[in-house]
């Protein structure tokens, strides 16, 4: 697609989904919330797994880095008695910024380390988290986690929608700048490089990549959007705490890049709607069949878990491209249908 | 006072490690026949230590579970590797990562839905409590049950690959499939058969570690495969001496630091020690450069 179609399409799909905020109650505007936030983490993660090839399973880490560096901003402005954007917008900039720093940490070894090395690391990464928190509870307050005192709604709104109105605008309007930021750096000069080092490390030196810098900056800036969705969802929850960034989350993240198609951001949207929907679809699939309350609450999020498992299984083996790849597929079959001259050549 | 402490504490480390070092072997047995980090062993051994617990409870003899384990355990390598990881490409390598990671969720589903996610506790066929005959070294008849074990299993595989003919054919195919099988060795049959050796290895290690510390549930093993894995990278993928090794020294650094620093800061440890060796020498400690890169 060229820019400006994307542009158009781009501007058309964020008005209609702020538009849908007005139309949805409140329970599908904060699913449609967690989505954005979702798509934050996802689409960082694409990038970096997709276009540079360096497979994180520790972006539920970065995450929790990003929705714990968003409390202690918020908690620190609340008791300074800020309010307005301020308490809003700060935390968010801190959260970037820790998880930035985390990632820029763990990119540096990372630059050094191949596939299933980084993998390990990373998942290392993940499985510490818990750890750390727990060590340091008079800090992380432990398991239970942090309360945020977050931002209201504006007074505006008052009259017109709930707090899910406000936070799916607040999360749409995150998703939408690393969405915007990212794409512009895949496209660009940045997103050749990252691409080149990912497919022949040598060849790419050999062009003049800078192989360690590409690495560490894809891994960075990958962090920094992992973070920004780690805060949204700590605006949403008004908490941060362990459990919420387990390696299941970690691998979700994973799964909803490589089910959307990994490397691109259509996927990451794709992948990022179906992890809130598939687990919602199914539990209301096992509430309407009325089973007795012991095998519902043995189905309940197992069946999800399982699914996506299987799910990514075929991905990789039937199809690697994922849903991105099936519609572009299918989009191209039905185009060279039309003019059998001229069929376009996918890149 | 303090001896008896750091005697204890290294001793308990030294059992604990070799139960990992016999979950980073099976990891090392996989990467040797087929050049994957199988990231579902950890669930393949969870899996098989449910069957272990279900077939004692039914019968309540130990030792029939523990073959039950080494059997399932088999069975479910089997399954995964003639099931899944044979149809993944290996054009991109991050390929089997994700499919092996798929199958971690679905084996943790299945199991969380037969099972629920609660715990279970599991009997163990000796006691815990220190001999009297060993005073002060305080290991227990459970611990010699351990070493026994894994004595056991690095003596046997050093005869399968040292001197047997299926051995000679296991390493055969992974080192060179193609030209293995021009010499009539049947490469892929020999991947399926490491896969099963390495899923019962692992099943033992869980069925050995789990009881004691973790508590069967579907995520007992997430821990330890990071660890058996830190081990498995310490000791160079490519070495069976350096996961034993590796597996020995990790257990017993795990044991000193949840012993003076806190038991919650053992994955804390073992992300530490993994960044160290990766940054200081990336292939293991115990790798050896076998051709010049860039």
């Amino acid at each position: 697609m060229s820019s400006r179609t994307t542009l158009i399409v781009g501007l058309v799909g964020l008005v209609a989904v702020i538009g849908l905020t007005f139309v949805l109650d409140p329970y599908r505007n904060y699913q449609l919330a967690t989505i954005a936030a979702y798509l934050c983490v996802v689409a960082g993660l694409t990038m970096l797994t997709g276009v540079n090839g360096q497979l994180s399973l520790g972006h539920a880490a970065l995450a929790a880095c990003g929705a714990y560096c968003y409390a202690f901003t918020a908690n620190g402005l609340a008791e300074q008695e800020v309010t307005g954007p301020v308490l809003l917008i700060l935390p968010i900039l801190a959260a970037v910024v820790g998880a930035a720093v985390l990632g820029l940490v763990v990119g540096l070894a990372a630059a050094r380390l191949h596939g299933p090395y980084l993998a390990g690391v990373t998942l290392a990464l993940v499985i510490a988290l818990p750890a750390i928190t727990s060590r340091f509870s008079d800090v992380f307050n432990g398991d239970q986690g942090l309360y945020i005192s977050v931002e209201r709604r504006p007074e505006f709104l008052a009259g017109r929608g709930g707090t899910e109105m406000f936070q799916a605008w607040v999360a749409i309007a995150c998703a939408a700048l690393v969405v915007i930021l990212l794409r512009n750096l895949m496209k660009g000069n940045f997103g050749r490089q990252m691409r080149a080092v990912r497919d022949n490390e040598v060849a790419a030196a050999i062009a003049g990549v800078n192989v360690a810098r590409t690495k560490v900056i894809a891994f960075t800036v990958s962090s920094a959007a992992a973070g920004v969705g780690g805060a949204v969802l700590a605006f949403m929850t008004q908490s941060a705490n362990p459990g919420a960034f387990s390696l299941v989350f970690s691998l979700f993240l994973l799964m909803a890049a490589v089910i959307g198609g990994i490397g691109t951001l259509y996927g990451a949207l794709w992948g990022s709607i179906l992890l809130v929907v598939l687990p919602d679809a199914i539990g209301s699939l096992t509430k309407s069949l009325s089973l007795s309350p012991e095998v519902a609450q043995r189905l309940d999020g197992n069946l999800a878990v399982g699914l996506f498992g299987a799910i990514m299984v075929l991905v990789v083996i039937v199809a690697p491209l994922g849903i991105q790849g099936l519609l572009r597929k299918g989009r191209l079959k039905m185009q060279s249908r039309g003019t059998p001259q001229s069929v376009p050549v996918p890149k | 006072m303090e001896l008896e402490r750091f005697l204890f504490l290294t001793v308990d480390g030294l059992a604990r490690g070799a139960v990992l070092a016999v979950f980073a072997l099976s990891l090392v047995l996989i990467w040797r026949a087929a050049r994957i980090v199988n990231f579902s062993q950890g669930a393949i051994a969870m899996a098989a230590t449910y069957l272990a617990f279900v077939v004692t409870s039914a019968t309540g003899n130990y030792w029939l579970g523990l073959v039950a384990a080494l059997l399932g355990g088999a069975a479910i390598g089997f399954v995964v590797e003639r099931g899944v990881m044979r149809y993944v490409s290996s054009v991109n390598p991050l390929n089997s990562v994700i499919a092996a990671l798929g199958v971690l969720l679905v084996i943790q589903a299945i199991i969380g839905m037969l099972f629920g996610n609660g715990y279970h506790p599991m009997k163990l066929p000796f006691s815990q409590s220190p001999l009297p005959w060993l005073s002060g070294l305080s290991i227990s008849a459970y611990d010699l049950f351990v070493f026994a074990c894994v004595g056991f299993v690095v003596i046997g595989l050093a005869v399968l690959f040292g001197k047997t003919n299926v051995g000679l054919r296991m390493r055969a195919a992974a080192f060179s499939p193609e030209l293995a099988r021009l010499l009539g060795v049947r490469s892929n049959r020999m991947i399926t058969l490491g896969w099963m050796l390495a899923s019962a290895l692992s099943a033992l290690a869980a069925l050995l570690v789990i009881p004691t510390e973790l508590g069967l549930n579907p995520h007992s093993t997430d821990a330890v495969f990071v660890y058996a894995f830190t081990i498995a990278v310490v000791g160079g993928l490519d070495s069976a001496p350096g996961a034993v090794i590796g597996g020995l020294v990790v257990g017993v650094l795990l044991s000193w630091v949840s012993g003076y620093l806190g038991a919650t800061l053992s994955p804390v440890a073992v992300l530490v020690l993994l960044l160290a060796v990766l940054l200081i020498k990336p292939g293991g400690i115990f790798s050896v450069t076998k051709e010049r890169t860039a």
